[in-house]
C-alpha cells in the first residue's frame, strides 16, 4: 500500500517537472511547479515529518509560487512571446542533462556506500516539539540569522523594485 | 505500521531526487525565459532537500530537517530579490530573454 | 733603502694627478704647472737618494702591502720590488719627466685644457713608476695597462680632431692586442712556477731543477714577447706610433721615446732567466728586431714630417734594442735604451720648439734656415742627431756599437743588417737637419716673421739632454763598463757582456761603423744642401719610394685584413641578429597580447554559455573527487 503511494507520488513529481520545464506558456510552468511541490509535500508526509509538510507548502506553494505568478501576471508573458532557442542549445541541454545524471549515479555506484536497512528505534525526533527544541536551542543563532535575511531580503526587493520618481 | 523506508529502502529516494535534479538542469539550459530558469531553479533546491529529510529519517537525525528549514528560508528569499531584479530588468530592455542580457560582453 | 721613501717616490705624482684633477681649473696655470713639476722633480730627488745608497752595495728590497690573490695555491701580493733594475728605470724615467713637465708649462701655455694634459702627464709617470716597480707581473701588468691608458688619454688630447680620437684607439687597441700575448704569457709562467712574483721565480730557477719542457717555456716567453711587440712598437704591432704623433709633442717625447715604450724592454730585461732558457724565442726576438729596424729606415727616408721621422726613427732604434735582447746582451739593450732616451729625448723636444716657432707647421718642406734665428734649438738638435748617427764620442756611438758588435759575434746577417739600418739613420737624420735649419726658409712671410727662439724654460731641458747625450757613454765604456757592473745583480746569464775585449776585430767594426755613418751624412749635405733638394709634392712620386712613402702599404694591409671584415661582422649582427633578437623580444609581446585576443572572445555575456560551462564544471569536479581516485 505504501508502495503504491510511494510510486504515484513520484510519477506526479516527476512528471509535473518535466511539464514545468517544457510548458511553452508560463503560467502553464508555474501551475505544473505548484503540483510538483505538492507531491513533495506528500512525500515528506510519508517520512512522518509533518511540520516540515505543512511549512513547505506554506512556504513555496503559498509564497513563492504566488510571487511568480504576479510576476508573470505583471510582465504580460505569454505564449506569442515566446522564442526557442536554436537547435543545437536543446541538444547541447539534453546531453547535459545526460552527462550530470551520468556523474551523479557512477559517483554513487562508486563510491558504494554501505546502505544498511532500516532498523526503527521508535526515537521521536521529528516531531513539531522535538524540532521546535533543537531549533531554539542548538540552532538559535543561524535562526535568528535566517530572520535577518529575510528581512533584508524584504528590503532589497523594494528597493531594487523601485520606480524612479524622475521617470514617470 | 511499518516506516516507509524498511518498505522501500533508501536508494529508491536517491534516484529519486537525482532525477529530479538533472530535470532541473535540463530545465536551465533549455528555456530562455528567466523565470522559467527560475523554476527551475526551485526544482533543483527542492530536490535536495528531499534526498536531506530522507536521510534525516534514515539517521534518526533532526538536524538535516534543520538544514531544510534554512534552505527553505534562504530559496524564499533568494526567489524575492531574484523576481524583483527581474522586473527592474524588464522595466529597463522590456524583454526577459536572457540572450538580450549582453552587457558583460568581454 | 728606505722604503718609505720610495712610497713617498711612487705616489707623489699620483697626488698631483688627483690635485689636478679636482682643483687643476681652479688653481691657475702657473700653479698647476709648478706642482706638477715639482711632484715628479721631488719623486726624481728621492730617487736619486736611493741610487747612491743602492751603488754603495744596499741590496735590493721588496715591500709588500697586502696579500691581494690567493686562490688554490696561487699566492699573489701587492708589493713593489726595488732593485738595480727599476731605480735605473725610475732615474731616467722621473728625470727626463721632469724635465719635460717643465718644457710642457711653456710649450702648451695657451691651451685651455692645461691643468687636463698635467693631470694626465702625472698620471703617466705614476703608472710607469709602478710598472718599473712592481714586485711580480701581475703588479707590472697593472702599470703595463695604466701607461697604455695615458698614452690613449694624450694621444687624444686634442679630442675634437676625429683623425686624433682614431690614432688614440689605433695605439691603445694594438696595445690590446699585444696585452693578450702577455696574458698568456702571465697565465703560463703561473702555471710552471706556481708563483709570478720576480725573485720567487729567479730563486725556483736557480736551486731547484724543475724538468719544466721547453715547450711550454716558450709560449710563456712568446706570449711575453708578444706583449713587449705591442708596447714597443715592434712588427707587426707598430703602426700605431707614428700615428701616435697627433698627440701634443712632449707626450710624443716623454711616452713615445723615452719611457712607454721602452717597458717592453724592461720586461725582457726583468725576465732575463727565463729567456735564457728558450733559445728559440730568443732567435726569433733577435729577427724581429733587425727587420723592424730596417724596415721602419727605410720608411723613414721618405717622410716629411718632422715627427713622423723621429717616430720612425724610434722604432728602428728599438727594432735595435730588441735585436741585442734576442742575442742575449741585456746590459747592452740596458745602455741602449738610456741613450737613446736621452738623444731622442732632445730630438722631440727641439722638433717641438722648431714646431712651437713656426706656429703649428710640420712639414719639412716648408721649413728651413732656421739655424740663424733658433741658435740653441739648432746646436742641441745637431749635438742629438750626432749621438743618434753614431758618431764618437757621443754616447750613440758606444750603445749602437756595443749591439753591432754583439750581433757581429752571433751573426754576421744581423751585424750586416744592423748597420745598414744605423747607415739609413745617420742619413734620414742629417736629411731633417738640413731641411729644418739649412738653406733658406720656405715657409711662409709671415712664419717667416715670427720665427723665434723659445722661451728659457724651453730650452733649458734641451740643454741638460743634449749635455746628457754626449757625455752619456760614460757609463758603458767597452773593456770597463760601469753599467754591467751596476747591472751584473740582476742578469742571470753574465757571458755576453764580458766577451768585449778590444782586439782588431773590434776597432775594424767601430771603424766600418763610424766610416759607414760618415758616407750617410757626406750623402745627405751633397744632396740637400750642395743641390738645394726639396722632397717633391705628393702627387708625382716614382715607384719604389712611393712603396715606402706609403709605408710599405702595410697600414693598408691591417685595414683590408682586419678592420673592414671586423667592421662587416659588426653591422651583419646589427642588421641580423640584433633584429633577430629584438624581434624575438617583441614578438613575446605580441604573443601575449594575440593569445589573451582570442581568449576575450569566451567571455561573450551569453548566460546560456556561462551555465553551460557550470554544469561541465560540476560534473568535472565529481569525476574528479568521486569517480576517478
Amino acid at each position: 500500500m505504501i508502495e503504491i503511494i510511494f510510486y504515484i507520488l513520484s510519477a506526479i513529481t516527476l512528471g509535473s517537472a518535466f511539464m514545468t520545464v517544457i510548458s511553452k506558456n508560463p503560467i502553464h510552468s508555474a501551475l505544473w511547479l505548484v503540483v510538483s511541490f505538492f507531491s513533495i509535500a506528500g512525500h515528506y508526509a510519508l517520512f512522518n515529518s509533518q511540520f516540515l509538510a505543512m511549512v513547505h507548502i506554506i512556504v513555496y506553494s503559498g509564497a513563492i509560487m504566488i510571487l511568480m505568478l504576479f510576476t508573470i501576471m505583471l510582465m504580460n508573458l505569454n505564449i506569442s512571446q515566446e522564442i526557442s532557442k536554436p537547435f543545437v542549445t536543446k541538444i547541447v541541454a539534453v546531453v547535459c542533462f545526460c552527462l550530470i545524471g551520468l556523474a551523479l549515479v557512477t559517483s554513487l555506484v562508486q563510491n558504494a556506500p554501505v546502505i544498511e536497512a532500516y532498523t526503527s528505534t521508535g526515537k521521536d525526533f521529528q516531531s513539531i516539539q522535538v524540532l521546535g527544541k533543537i531549533l531554539l536551542n542548538e540552532f538559535v543563532v543561524p535562526f535568528e540569522m535566517a530572520a535577518v535575511l529575510l528581512l533584508m531580503a524584504m528590503i532589497g526587493a523594494v528597493l531594487i523594485s523601485k520606480k524612479d520618481k524622475t521617470t514617470a | 505500521m511499518e516506516h516507509v523506508l524498511q518498505i522501500i529502502g533508501i536508494d529508491h529516494y536517491i534516484y529519486l531526487s537525482l532525477l529530479l535534479f538533472c530535470i532541473g538542469v535540463f530545465g536551465i539550459l533549455y528555456r530562455r525565459n528567466a523565470i522559467v530558469m527560475f523554476m527551475s531553479i526551485e526544482i533543483m533546491l527542492n530536490a535536495a532537500n528531499l534526498l536531506l529529510v530522507a536521510f534525516s529519517n534514515y539517521h534518526e537525525d533532526a538536524n538535516g530537517q534543520v538544514f531544510v528549514f534554512f534552505t527553505m528560508a534562504v530559496a524564499a528569499a533568494e526567489v524575492a530579490i531574484g523576481l524583483a531584479i527581474l522586473v527592474a530588468i524588464y522595466r529597463n530592455i522590456g524583454t526577459i530573454d536572457i540572450d538580450n542580457l549582453k552587457n558583460l560582453k568581454g | 733603502m728606505d722604503t718609505n721613501l720610495f712610497t713617498i717616490a711612487l705616489l707623489l705624482p699620483l697626488v698631483g694627478f688627483l690635485i689636478n684633477c679636482f682643483f687643476g681649473k681652479s688653481l691657475g696655470k702657473t700653479m698647476v704647472g709648478i706642482l706638477s713639476t715639482s711632484t715628479v722633480g721631488i719623486a726624481f730627488a728621492l730617487i736619486v737618494t736611493q741610487f747612491l745608497a743602492v751603488i754603495n752595495d744596499a741590496s735590493p728590497t721588496k715591500d709588500v702591502w697586502f696579500d691581494w690573490i690567493q686562490i688554490l695555491n696561487y699566492s699573489i701580493d701587492f708589493g713593489f720590488y726595488y732593485d738595480q733594475l727599476s731605480i735605473l728605470w725610475l732615474l731616467f724615467v722621473t728625470g727626463i719627466g721632469t724635465l719635460i713637465h717643465l718644457y710642457s708649462t711653456s710649450y702648451m701655455h695657451e691651451d685651455k685644457d692645461f691643468h687636463k694634459f698635467f693631470a694626465y702627464l702625472n698620471l703617466f709617470v705614476f703608472f710607469m713608476m709602478v710598472l718599473v716597480t712592481g714586485s711580480n707581473l701581475l703588479m707590472m701588468f697593472i702599470g703595463w695597462e695604466g701607461v697604455g691608458l695615458c698614452s690613449y688619454l694624450l694621444i687624444g688630447f686634442w679630442y675634437q680632431n676625429q683623425d686624433y680620437n682614431d690614432a688614440a684607439k689605433k695605439a691603445f687597441i694594438m696595445n690590446r692586442i699585444g696585452d693578450l700575448g702577455f696574458l698568456i704569457g702571465i697565465f703560463s709562467l703561473l702555471h710552471i712556477f706556481g708563483t709570478i712574483d720576480f725573485t720567487d721565480i729567479r730563486s725556483l730557477l736557480e736551486y731547484e731543477n724543475l724538468g719544466t719542457s721547453i715547450g711550454i717555456l716558450s709560449i710563456a716567453t712568446l706570449g711575453l714577447f708578444i706583449g713587449a711587440t705591442g708596447k714597443s712598437a715592434q712588427l707587426p704591432l707598430f703602426t700605431w706610433l707614428p700615428d701616435a704623433m697627433a698627440g701634443p709633442t712632449p707626450v710624443s717625447a716623454l711616452i713615445h721615446a723615452a719611457t712607454m715604450v721602452t717597458a717592453g724592454i724592461f720586461l725582457i730585461t726583468r725576465m732575463n732567466f727565463i729567456f735564457d732558457l728558450t733559445p728559440n724565442v730568443q732567435y726569433l726576438i733577435a729577427v724581429v728586431g733587425a727587420i723592424t729596424s730596417i724596415v721602419a729606415a727605410s720608411i723613414a727616408l721618405v717622410q716629411n714630417d718632422i715627427k713622423k721621422v723621429l717616430a720612425f726613427s724610434t722604432v728602428s732604434q728599438l727594432g735595435l734594442m730588441f735585436m741585442a735582447l734576442g742575442l742575449g746582451a741585456y746590459e747592452v739593450a740596458v745602455f741602449h735604451v738610456i741613450t737613446h732616451a736621452f738623444f731622442k729625448a732632445c730630438l722631440f723636444l727641439g722638433s717641438g720648439s722648431v714646431i712651437h716657432a713656426i706656429g703649428g707647421e710640420q712639414d719639412m718642406r716648408h721649413m728651413g734656415g732656421l739655424k740663424n734665428t733658433m741658435k740653441t734649438t739648432y746646436i742641441t738638435f745637431l749635438i742629438s742627431s750626432l749621438a743618434i748617427s753614431g758618431i764618437p764620442p757621443l754616447s750613440g756611438f758606444f750603445s749602437k756599437d756595443e749591439i753591432l758588435l754583439t750581433a757581429f759575434h752571433h751573426n754576421p746577417v744581423l751585424w750586416i743588417i744592423g748597420s745598414v739600418a744605423s747607415i739609413l739613420t745617420a742619413f734620414y737624420m742629417f736629411r731633417l737637419v738640413f731641411l729644418t735649419f739649412f738653406n733658406n726658409f720656405r715657409g711662409t712671410k709671415e712664419q717667416e716673421d715670427h720665427l723665434h727662439e723659445s722661451p728659457a724654460s724651453m730650452t733649458l731641458p734641451l740643454v741638460i739632454l743634449a749635455l746628457l747625450a754626449t757625455i752619456g757613454g760614460l757609463i758603458s765604456i767597452p773593456g770597463s763598463s760601469w753599467l754591467n757592473k751596476y747591472l751584473a745583480p740582476v742578469i742571470v746569464n753574465n757571458a755576453q757582456s764580458q766577451t768585449h775585449t778590444l782586439g782588431t776585430t773590434e776597432y775594424i767594426l767601430m771603424g766600418i761603423a763610424v766610416i759607414g755613418a760618415l758616407i750617410g751624412i757626406g750623402v745627405a749635405f751633397v744632396k740637400y744642401i750642395k743641390n738645394k733638394h726639396v722632397p717633391v709634392n705628393d702627387n708625382n712620386i716614382p715607384g719604389l719610394q712611393k712603396l715606402l712613402v706609403e709605408k710599405y702599404y702595410i697600414d693598408d694591409i691591417y685595414q683590408f685584413l682586419i678592420v673592414q671584415p671586423i667592421n662587416f661582422l659588426g653591422s651583419f649582427f646589427k642588421r641580423n641578429i640584433e633584429t633577430l633578437i629584438g624581434g624575438l623580444i617583441s614578438g613575446m609581446g605580441l604573443l601575449a597580447g594575440e593569445v589573451s585576443y582570442q581568449a576575450k572572445k569566451s567571455q561573450n555575456g551569453n548566460i546560456g554559455l556561462y551555465l553551460f560551462v557550470f554544469v561541465i564544471g560540476v560534473c568535472a569536479i565529481m569525476y574528479y573527487l568521486f569517480i576517478a581516485n
